[in-house]
């Protein structure tokens, strides 16, 4: 193995060897000296994993979220230098990981935060102003394409993930949010999250395939409520070509 | 029903919808807020703390996790399910869940 | 603010709690950011550097190139540093002689490397490569030791010159890692310093460490930015300054974040070491 490839397989692997050809400057074995290196990367990817999703790690406390961290660290190591990015697989392997299997709401939860920071860092756009619509005929609405905001998420959740999320992040407007679809967007700078009627991420996903407006709302939803919901979260823009 | 009518029920819901926009709102939350993380960040400094964060060995196979969540998980009853049954996610179905070590 | 050259004053690494007051920035007159920090496609991130580049000089650091690395620059980083370059235009970009990218995985960390022959063609294909793709003239920095490669053959302070000599780039020179490095091998900083090609000094980083135990009974410096510049760091700092003159001079403090008028008080100590040397 390279020098680099023994180094890097023991950073994460607190059983592995340390490379040999490391010394202190008595000539002996670098032995803590190594550990240096392992704290570190253990440290910087718990920390980011823990800035990503502060929910998360208040849920279970630090000391918990620090040994889960360091277990999804070495399942996931980062393939990308960016942290901003780091940790997407997260809720999945929360999910599947069977000491949290009596948390059921705790990978939504993760999702939501995973949402959340996905919209903060997605490409900015102006959102639709749904007064525009107010003028367009009939026949011209059903036609009409607008298209999902790039930071525009929905989230379904199966337990009240969305309250839960809001009473541990000092959000008490949200405090009694009901189980469902979560919209999470960022219509300027700041992140919006809320509990959107039933058939919203249909909606979204028709209109993100290219559907026109006439033929995204999925029947049996509560279509004004859907578009209120959309039009105040800003989680529409107005480009868009209709299907050819 | 007709296309017709379709399209005059789109534009009722769509007009619905718009009068429950309250215009510029979604300001709600407060727009200056460039201070938010919400992302881990990179930097050039060694982790604080001791050197040995990255030499415990936990492996929860093998009955070895033993660590509880001991955060604001254990005060959360979940409200009743649509179908009227209870959902608790306390810490009382945890314990029992969790591998004996 | 559009300047080509860091000013010879005092900066800090940016945090963003810090923001609303640097308003009123004291002795701070350029930030430094992590260019990682910035990769993303939007958002209050990438709002808050635009107006921060309007108001200060701003130097780019990146933390994730893994110059140092076996494998091949990943082209997709140096796409992504590119684009933010462009944007930003920055006075100045910095790296570390480190790599943190091994086979597609990154270490969150700036590991070492041996000096020798092989790594030094390396490292220098590498600057080069950075070079001519930023289109700029980049500083390489010294790292914080804790440990020594058996096949290392040739010295840190010369490994770093022959690097600038291959490739044009200017150097970093964090006085605080040579402070960890000298403390924690056994060797002077104070002889590091006179080998070190002061010359090509493009800024100067200054940071607090933590102690920790060897295991031997000795003291094991952390490299934590985590606490004030510290005396010993201080003293090298002003012996260099009035030997070579005022350098752009960074204080970094990324754990532990104190306040900013604490931050500043740093910065203002820096500046005043550069204002003793002016004056004499």
């Amino acid at each position: 193995m390279s020098g680099q490839g023994a180094f890097a397989g023991a950073l994460l692997a607190p059983e592995a060897a340390r490379p040999e050809a490391l010394r202190d400057p008595s000539g002996a074995r670098a032995t803590r000296r190594f550990d240096v290196y392992r704290n570190n990367v253990a440290v910087a990817l718990t920390e980011a994993l823990a800035a990503a999703f502060p929910v998360v790690q208040r849920l279970v406390g630090e000391a918990y979220f620090a040994a889960l961290a360091r277990d999804f660290a070495r399942d996931h190591p980062p393939r990308s230098p960016v942290m901003a990015v780091y940790g997407a697989e997260l809720p999945d392997w929360i999910a599947k990981f069977p000491p949290l299997a009596a948390l059921p709401y705790l990978p939504e939860v993760a999702r939501i935060e995973q949402a959340r920071r996905e919209a903060s860092q997605s490409a900015d756009a102006a959102p639709l102003d749904p007064r525009a619509l107010a003028g367009l005929s009939p026949e011209a609405l059903a036609e009409s394409t607008p298209r999902p905001h790039p930071a525009a998420r929905l989230v379904p959740t199966r337990d009240p993930a969305l309250s839960i999320w809001a009473r541990n992040a000092e959000r008490p407007d949200l405090a009694q949010s009901p189980p469902g679809e979560v919209l999470i967007t960022r219509p300027k700078l700041a992140v919006l999250s809320c509990a959107a009627p039933a058939g919203t991420a249909a909606t979204l996903d028709a209109l993100a395939r290219g559907a026109a407006l006439g033929a995204a709302l999925p029947a049996g939803a509560d279509h004004a409520a859907i578009f209120a919901c959309l039009f105040n979260a800003g989680a529409l823009v107005p480009q868009g070509d209709p299907e050819p | 029903m007709t296309l017709h009518s379709k399209h005059l029920a789109l534009a009722g819901a769509v007009a619905a919808g718009l009068a429950q926009f309250a215009g510029a709102a979604h300001a709600q939350e407060q727009e200056k807020c460039y201070g938010v993380a919400m992302a881990g960040e990179n930097g050039c400094a060694a982790g604080p703390g001791t050197t040995c964060a990255g030499t415990a060995s936990v492996d929860y196979q093998g009955n070895s996790w033993t660590l509880v969540p001991a955060g604001t998980c254990a005060e959360i009853e979940l409200p009743a399910m649509a179908d009227g049954t209870a959902r608790m996610g306390s810490l009382e179905p945890l314990e029992r869940d969790l591998p004996k070590g | 603010m559009q300047s080509h050259h860091l000013p010879a004053t005092a900066g800090v690494g940016f945090k963003s709690a810090h923001f609303d007051e640097l308003a009123d920035p004291g002795a701070v007159s350029w930030l430094e950011v992590h260019a990682e920090n910035y990769m993303v496609e939007g958002g209050p991130r990438l709002a808050m550097l635009d107006d921060l580049r309007a108001r200060f000089p701003i130097s780019v650091h990146g933390v994730g190139l893994s110059i140092g690395g076996e494998g091949p620059l990943d082209p997709a980083h140096l796409a992504r540093l590119k684009r933010l370059i462009d944007r930003v235009r920055p006075a100045q970009f910095s790296e570390h002689l480190a790599w943190s990218t091994h086979e597609g995985s990154y270490f969150s960390d700036l590991l070492p490397l041996p000096y020798t022959e092989a790594t030094l063609a390396r490292v220098a294909a590498h600057v080069d490569e950075v070079q001519q793709r930023l289109g700029l003239r980049m500083l390489l920095e010294n790292p914080s030791s804790y440990l020594v490669f058996e096949e290392s053959t040739l010295s840190e302070t010369g490994f770093l010159a022959e690097v600038a000599r291959r490739t044009g780039c200017g150097l970093l020179l964090d006085i605080n890692n040579v402070f960890i490095s000298a403390s924690n091998l056994g060797t002077s900083a104070q002889a590091y310093l006179k080998d070190y090609p002061v010359d090509l000094v493009g800024e100067i980083h200054l940071a607090g460490y933590a102690e920790e135990d060897d295991g031997q009974g000795g003291p094991l410096l952390i490299d934590t930015h985590g606490a004030p510049v510290a005396d010993p760091v201080w003293a090298l700092y002003a012996e260099l300054i009035s030997r070579i003159g005022p350098r752009p001079t960074l204080i970094e403090w990324d754990n532990d974040v104190p306040d900013f008028p604490t931050l500043e008080a740093e910065a203002a100590r820096a500046a005043q070491v550069m204002a003793q040397r002016r004056a004499a």
